[in-house]
């Protein structure tokens, strides 16, 4: 019991039910299981791309760049299926995703082989991947009218009630769940994080981990590159500006501490909800979207103190207070 | 009589001004235990990260069951079957004490998914062998203490079938029960044929579990044999060089008033009613077992630590100490353990470490002034026999005992009253040593009063006036260092030993 | 570094002098691609060499430069602030919300400025008093910054700031020299002082080095970080005023983007990003190279989203270079 109410998630789980039901105080509707199915497609990609972030944060490095990887590799899906509708969408899917890893290897390859910090290599290609979509669309965007049905259709079909979306999201939540607690990388993941000396000594090549995390951040972006461009049917210099910090933000309300090593799906889930929730509740309770910048904002410093306050280091206990917790 | 399982041949190993390890030799006999005696810098635990993967040596042959082998990873050794308990405790705070003991190699179910019951399971069996049955398998590490967790490091050194164990210093954080179960274990490994290393200080230990010794003094090997055959003196003697007995300078001073009177001190959990007098002139003595709280409390001396209370005076005035800003104000000044952590900035030049506590003397207006800053500088560095090409280059460039010269000159420059020496001499070679010791005596021949942390009980006995012996955070007992006061003495009050057995 | 025994020891105060060390130095080899740079730009463009066209550029890189002298200081600390395009954003807001109570321009100023400075105090409070990482908080911050703009702004704009407002964005003091670029060269003497001449300058670069070793020298490692985030504040405050002044109105999109920026002529003019070591001298070519790269692109009609690409990819390679040399330098010894 004691551990559960020290849980960051099993709060944050509460706070993000609370904000539903005070809400559907005002508007009743909200709490339905068809409005509670919009709000989780509309936070999708956003758990998807939080993952990714919390794979490289917890290797204690951070990926500035993946809204602009997003948005290159959503780019370069778009125009493939401009100029070449015939080729099936699961193609591209993958397309999207090998185009993402590409980017997101590139940045951990400068960060183990060069050694240049995670933050500067991806404030760097977070310019580079977005100046060079307007490169490889000579400045044009791709509207709706270019893109084959079967594109757009991709993210939309449902199944038991919930978009395709949903259920890409869904699978990749339970596939990071196995990957971060039942596999030897996704422990080595989080050994790095806690004590790369100690990592060192377990035999972990911290390098290595930490180019794998930015495959992870890197192809997840790519995967949702796909998803972005199909889900608002557009592909631009400008999708997804800016996006890169709503990730964080996600992440950091999850719980996941920027220094490295804490951090779990669950919380990165509940987390790009907690956001999810509020964009949707705010127009509802009549608060102009103009006020949903500054209360993310808000959220974020206000998780950034929860977890530091509840993180704290726990004080070396030299005197015999009491026997050992057993 | 067997072949070495292990043998080490002429393995070289420097780092940039120090030369850690200079072609030594050691050979391990399976189902037997042989101890590695040296001095604190002496290079063991340098040997230690080249037999397991972690550094790797400059030069030099490395065997195994007379196959020569090389470690280009700790996982390479790991394959070979060498593990290690290492002396800091090198685990993972946010994991569980299972995964911390499996790490690397956990037991795998169905589809190559880590078994969490299964490695849940397997270490309990581990901690319940080495006799730590106290310590639950799945709570998070950083809810262990810390004896625990050296527990736990022995669970994970043995987590593996390996032919050599080694054991750096594995008895420095435990209590006399868990010291026990520890020897009890290792004769049990001994038994199913397996080599060992076992390194301490401890002659006790020493005798009592290994078969053979090996000595290295300043990162070479200087004797090996089999133990049985050789007196203690002897073995002292080889670590020590030239002679036996350490000289320390003698000084006559006069011990004067009390300079810092120190009363319930107390910390919520580090350290409880310390009570002490400094004299001006005196260098009182810390003994204590690693971990023991005299760190802690010297820091919160020192103003490191906030939420103490207690009161503190100081030439009979009351301070209490915020900061080290605060502490340096009132003449105090502390010289801390990590040297490389907490004493020198090492990537700014020397004359900047030496002047930076002492700024407001050299500047102007809060405006530098270069060439006062190099003259202070200069002064103390040659008091001090600093050795370096420059006073530009970077503190980093210097060896272990230059670098500790830079932290004692940036506080001499202050002018202190009280000096706190927190383990001065730790893994620093032998003529530093000296030179420390004897500018100690200097020091109080000047009127400074000088608290001297040591865990080396030669140093101990040799420089201070009065030892006072700390245990679990709690004072034991003040000495007063005469003719009649023996190592045994303190040995058994830091480790309580006399009250268990009454 | 070797032990020379026996005699006793009269150790050099430096083994190569200041001028040689300033001569192999970043910023040296950074005035180089300056002024190659510069060449090309003559090149590139008839119209460069004309002092009106010369006088044009300096404004590319002038606000963001006084804003990269501040967190100069801050990143060799070992703290950054991703806030400060937000904190011009909210500077600026307060100056138009002022405006509509009729207030005169040396107050609008001061409203910029002590704006400024209340966000870097409370950047550097959650910081220092909470120890809180400078990464997070300011991407923090930074979002709720610029969102108190848009509450108050929504998609409204303020305009009709007082002519004399004007000077401090679009006056020239002397023919082409404006007014920006006067306030740049003072602010950056400024800065040059106090990082390399002033004990306050010392215990950043101590701070930066070992945060823990300078606490333990009695440096005041917290109120030196408070006050450096504070300065943050105010010199965006103060480039709010002057962006504000310049474009003569307030969006609450003002100056998007504009911390990457500013942190890319940081790390450009030699700063390391992990704290420690920086000059001001480079940061101030930094800001020359920056300005030339974007006006002479500009001049060849490169859209800026291209520009982005040359300098997301020389802060990389600027980076990497010295870490590749010291590789190669390793691998021949």
């Amino acid at each position: 019991m004691k551990a559960i109410t020290r849980n960051h998630e099993f709060w944050l789980a509460i706070v993000v039910m609370s904000m539903i039901l005070a809400t559907a105080l005002r508007s009743p509707g909200f709490a339905s299981p068809e409005k509670l199915a919009v709000i989780f497609n509309d936070s999708s990609m956003l758990i998807i791309l939080a993952l990714g972030q919390m794979v490289v944060i917890l290797t204690r490095s951070i990926d500035l760049s993946m809204a602009s990887n997003l948005a290159l590799s959503g780019m370069i899906v778009a125009l493939v299926n401009a100029a070449y509708p015939e080729i099936p969408v699961p193609a591209l899917m993958l397309l999207a995703t090998l185009c993402g890893l590409c980017l997101g290897a590139f940045n951990g390859a400068l960060i183990w082989w060069i050694g240049i910090p995670s933050i500067v290599v991806t404030l760097g290609t977070l310019t580079i991947y977005r100046g060079s979509i307007f490169l490889i669309a000579g400045g044009k965007w791709v509207n709706a009218d270019r893109f084959s049905e079967d594109f757009v259709q991709y993210t939309r079909i449902e199944f038991l009630g919930l978009p395709a979306l949903s259920w890409y999201a869904l699978a990749i939540v339970i596939g990071f769940f196995v990957l971060m607690t039942r596999t030897t990388l996704g422990r080595s993941i989080y050994a790095v994080g806690v004590n790369p000396n100690a990592a060192l000594y377990a035999g972990i090549n911290i390098g290595r981990t930490q180019f794998v995390a930015f495959c992870f951040s890197g192809a997840l972006s790519g995967f949702c590159g796909y998803l972005w461009v199909s889900r608002y049917v557009i592909g631009s210099v400008e999708v997804a500006k800016g996006y890169e910090l709503t990730i964080v933000a996600a992440c950091v309300i999850g719980g996941i501490s920027i220094a490295g090593g804490v951090g779990t799906v669950a919380g990165a889930v509940f987390g790009a909800l907690f956001l999810g929730v509020m964009s949707n509740a705010l127009p509802v309770i009549g608060v102009s979207p103009f006020w949903q910048m500054a209360i993310s904002g808000a959220a974020i410093i206000l998780a950034v103190i929860i977890n530091a306050s509840s993180q704290k280091k726990s004080r070396r206990l030299i005197l015999r207070l009491d026997q050992d917790a057993s | 009589m067997s072949e070495p399982l292990l043998r080490l041949s002429k393995i070289t190993k420097t780092f940039p001004g120090v030369r850690a390890l200079h072609a030594v030799d050691l050979e391990l006999y399976p189902g037997e235990v042989t101890a590695l005696i040296g001095e604190n810098g002496a290079g063991k635990s340098t040997l230690v990260k080249a037999m397991t993967g972690i550094y790797q040596p400059d030069d030099g042959e490395i065997f195994f069951a007379g196959r020569k082998v090389t470690m280009p990873t700790p996982h390479a050794a790991f394959q070979l079957g060498i593990t290690a308990i290492h002396q800091e405790t090198v685990l993972f705070d946010e994991l569980t004490v299972a995964e911390n003991i499996f790490l690397g190699h956990s037991p795998k179910g169905r589809f190559n998914l880590i078994d969490w019951p299964k490695m849940n399971a397997n270490a309990r069996l581990l901690l319940d062998d080495i006799g730590a049955s106290h310590i639950a398998a799945d709570i998070r590490l950083k809810d262990v203490s810390i004896a625990n967790k050296h527990l736990v490091a022995v669970a994970r050194a043995l987590s593996v079938e390996a032919d050599v164990v080694i054991m750096d210093e594995p008895t420095a954080a435990l209590s006399h029960k868990e010291i026990e179960d520890l020897f009890s274990l290792v004769e049990k490994l001994k038994s199913d044929g397996k080599a060992i290393l076992f390194i301490s200080h401890k002659f006790d230990e020493i005798y009592r579990l290994a078969d053979r010794y090996t000595v290295f003094r300043d990162g070479e090997m200087v004797g090996n044999g089999v133990l049985a055959d050789t007196q203690q003196s002897q073995i002292v003697e080889m670590m020590v060089g030239r002679s036996v007995e350490q000289v320390f300078p003698s000084r006559a001073v006069e011990i004067g008033p009390p300079v810092l009177n120190v009363k319930g001190f107390s910390h919520p959990t580090e350290f409880a009613d310390i009570e002490f007098d400094l004299h001006k002139g005196e260098v009182l003595g810390f003994y204590g077992l690693v971990g023991a709280g005299r760190s802690e409390v010297m820091q919160a001396l020192f103003g490191m630590t906030p939420s103490t209370s207690g009161t503190i005076t100081s030439n009979g005035q009351v301070i209490s100490p915020k900061s080290p800003a605060d502490a340096i104000k009132a003449g105090i000044v502390y010289l801390p353990e990590e040297r490389g952590k907490q004493g020198v900035i090492l990537d700014l030049p020397i004359f900047q470490n030496i002047s930076l506590p002492s700024l407001s003397q050299t500047s102007r207006n809060g405006f530098l002034r270069m060439a006062q800053e190099f003259e202070l500088a200069r002064n103390y560095a040659s008091r001090l026999d600093l050795r370096a090409a420059s006073l530009s280059q970077h503190a980093g460039t210097l060896s272990g005992g230059n670098q500790q010269k830079v932290v004692i000159a940036k506080w001499l420059a202050i002018q202190p009253n009280i000096i706190i020496l927190d383990e001065p001499t730790k893994g620093i070679d032998i003529g530093s040593k000296a030179a420390v010791h004897t500018f100690m005596g200097e020091l109080v021949e000047q009127g400074l009063s000088v608290i001297m942390v040591s865990s080396e009980i030669p140093e101990i006995l040799g420089m201070s006036d009065r030892v006072v012996v700390m245990r679990e955070g709690r004072l034991a007992e003040v000495f007063d260092n005469d003719k009649s006061l023996t190592a045994e003495a303190l040995i058994r009050c830091a480790a309580g030993i006399g009250e268990q057995a009454a | 570094m070797t032990d020379t025994t026996t005699q006793p020891r009269q150790i050099a105060d430096r083994l190569t002098s200041p001028l040689h060390d300033a001569v192999y130095s970043w910023p040296t080899l950074l005035l180089f691609v300056a002024v190659g740079l510069f060449v090309l730009n003559t090149f590139a463009s008839p119209y460069f060499l004309s002092p009106w066209a010369l006088s044009d550029a300096t404004f590319n890189f002038t606000e963001k430069a006084i804003i990269a002298f501040a967190m100069a200081l801050l990143i060799i600390s070992g703290e950054i602030d991703l806030s400060v395009a937000a904190i011009i954003a909210l500077s600026s807001t307060m100056m138009g919300l002022a405006l509509q109570f009729g207030v005169d321009t040396p107050t609008l100023v001061l409203i910029g400025s002590l704006t400024g400075v209340a966000c870097g105090a409370f950047n550097g409070l959650l910081v220092t008093g909470l120890g809180l990482p400078s990464i997070v908080v300011t991407i923090g911050t930074m979002s709720f910054f610029r969102g108190i703009s848009f509450m108050i702004l929504g998609d409204k704009a303020f305009n009709g700031y007082p002519p004399s407002f004007a000077y401090f964005g679009q006056g020239y003091v002397w023919w082409v020299i404006s007014f920006e670029f006067v306030l740049f060269v003072i602010v950056a003497l400024a800065y040059y002082v106090v990082l390399h001449r002033t004990n306050f300058g010392r215990h950043v670069f101590a701070i930066g080095n070992n945060p823990v070793a300078a606490q333990f020298s009695g440096v005041r490692v917290a109120r030196v970080k408070f006050l450096l985030f504070c300065l943050v504040g105010l010199m965006s405050g103060i480039a709010a005023v002057l962006l504000t002044s310049r474009l003569g109105s307030t969006r609450p999109s003002i100056a998007q983007g504009w911390e990457l920026e500013v942190i890319t002529m940081v790390v450009l003019g030699g700063v390391a990003i992990l704290g420690g070591s920086g000059t001001i001298q480079g940061v101030f070519v930094a800001a020359f190279v920056m300005g030339l790269i974007s006006f002479g692109l500009g001049l060849l009609n490169v859209p800026g989203i291209v520009m982005s690409i040359f300098i997301g990819g020389l802060l990389i390679i600027v980076i990497a270079l010295p870490i590749l040399a010291n590789k190669v330098r390793e691998s021949r010894a």
